[in-house]
């Protein structure tokens, strides 16, 4: 049995007095999908950027595949992982953010390619093609040339997933990534996610898109005030939870969008 | 407006203003680099090498140019920096847009936004390459307003240099003008002298910044 792709025990954060992560335990298999959903400011996202280390946790330990990151991993006192190490870690975890966060300077293509040349240390030339290949993927292989801030918000969410693509990750991350789309643009996004889970992809999404978590998700974890309150199988999270916060959030969402 | 006087002094009207224009970018470059060199030691985790700095740039802009001009060249001397005036004047820019250069630079790197930071350290890009490759051009392009707005008002900082000597176009103009008594034509065509300086490089500058924000712009980010 090999280890998990993401694995944690017992994370805890805190911001001051504020305690954002409590004790959080959560396991995502290879291959598996799992959403976090839950109420905002629950954790959802300081938990998805603990996975690679752009925040820091306090207590606990966080595995990928068995490595532990952002520490040093041996007992006693902890201390920070090194630099290199930490970039060996990342550049196998993927990561698409919910304002995109492409590099305004750059193409499309060159958005794609700048990682796989600066990381992957790839010749120009087969960088270029790679993410020529990577854009085709998400359908933008005519957008090349363009610079993000000439593409609506649901292409550059393609291109930034494509970014993430290229450098072949073992697994995905995404932070609310259709949050800040116009409602039309959201189906572009999400079919390419949905595309992406059934090639097999480890993800590991924040999102408040129920209908896109109750389809494609092996799982669902419920967060609320730092603490994963219910996790399952979505049809149990979301029809047979008796956890009373559960119930509530999913009404609240149910009377938002019925009319 | 007498022609003749000033057609008489052009050999030396035009050195002098090659002097001015050596003066400006000479200054400017090392204004520059030094600036750029400061802002980036601001971002290392090294308070008092920070704090040194923040004092060093606190004095420079809280004293008047003129100042630090003669205490250079004057003041150079006694612990042994003797400087020939144009070699002060140029390191007298140099030292003086420096400091304002640092803060222009140090206010474009903060304005890089987070997430684009983020998400270069989060594909694994070292931070050299974060540096050179992501904070640097969106730094550039966000300051180079500023950037052409400093080099305007140092071009006009060199007619300070007459006063310790340097051969530039204002010490030309008040040679002239104190040898033919024509103070007011000398002011004038001063003034057109400099004009015609500072369009050409607010033009050039207006230019380069239409060039380098033409693909960014309209606004990124949500929609």
């Amino acid at each position: 049995m090999s280890a998990p792709m993401i694995e944690l025990r017992g994370v805890s954060k805190r911001f001051g007095a504020l305690e954002v992560l409590r004790d959080i335990d959560l396991r995502v298999e290879k291959s598996e999908v799992v959403c976090l959903i839950g109420p905002s400011g629950s954790g959802k996202s300081t938990l998805l950027r603990c996975v690679n280390f752009l925040e820091s946790y306090d207590a606990g330990d966080i595995r990928i595949e068995g490595r532990l990151i952002g520490y040093e991993d041996r007992p006693g006192p902890r201390r920070l992982m090194g630099g290199r190490e930490l970039r060996e870690l990342r550049c196998e975890i993927g990561m698409v953010f919910q304002h995109f966060n492409l590099w305004p300077h750059m193409s499309a293509l060159r958005n794609v390619a700048e990682p796989l040349r600066r990381v992957r240390r790839l010749p120009a030339a087969e960088a270029s093609e790679r993410a020529m290949q990577g854009l085709a993927r998400v359908g933008l292989a005519e957008k090349a040339a363009a610079y993000p801030g000439h593409l609506s918000g649901g292409q550059q969410q393609r291109v930034a997933i494509a970014r993430a693509l290229a450098m072949q990750p073992r697994l995905m991350l995404f932070d609310e990534p259709t949050s800040a789309l116009d409602p039309e643009l959201v189906g572009e996004v999400l079919e390419v996610m949905r595309g992406l889970a059934s090639d097999g992809m480890t993800m590991l999404i924040v999102t408040h898109e129920m209908g896109f978590a109750a389809k494609v998700a092996d799982r669902i974890a419920f967060l609320d005030a730092g603490r994963i309150v219910e996790q399952g199988p979505p049809r149990q999270v979301f029809h047979e939870s008796a956890e009373p916060r559960v119930r509530q959030f999913l009404q609240t969402y149910h009377d938002r969008n019925s009319f | 407006m007498s022609f003749e006087v000033l057609w008489r002094y052009a050999p030396a009207l035009l050195s002098g203003f090659g002097v001015t224009i050596l003066c400006w970018s000479a200054g400017a470059v090392i204004g520059i680099v030094v600036g750029f060199a400061i802002s980036l030691i601001y971002r290392l985790n090294f308070a008092p090498l920070r704090w040194l700095l923040r004092v060093y740039v606190e004095i420079i802009r809280g004293t008047p140019f003129l100042v630090q001009l003669f205490l250079l060249y004057s003041g150079g001397p006694f612990i042994g920096l003797r400087l020939e005036a144009t070699t002060a004047g140029i390191l007298g820019l140099g030292i003086y847009s420096s400091a304002y250069f640092a803060e222009v630079f140090r206010a474009g790197f903060s304005a890089v936004p987070r997430g684009q930071i983020e998400a270069a350290q989060c594909i694994g890009m070292n931070p050299f390459d974060i540096l050179w490759r992501i904070s640097l051009p969106v730094m550039l392009v966000a300051t180079l307003p500023a950037i052409v707005n400093l080099l305007i008002i140092l071009s006009k900082e060199t007619v300070i240099l007459s006063i310790i000597t340097v051969p530039e176009l204002m010490y030309q103009m008040q040679t002239m003008a104190a040898e033919t008594f024509t103070a007011f034509d000398a002011i004038f065509a001063m003034a057109i002298f400099y004009w015609l300086l500072v369009e050409a490089v607010s033009r050039l500058g207006y230019r380069l910044e239409r060039r380098v924000t033409a693909y960014m712009a309209p606004a990124t980010g949500a929609s």
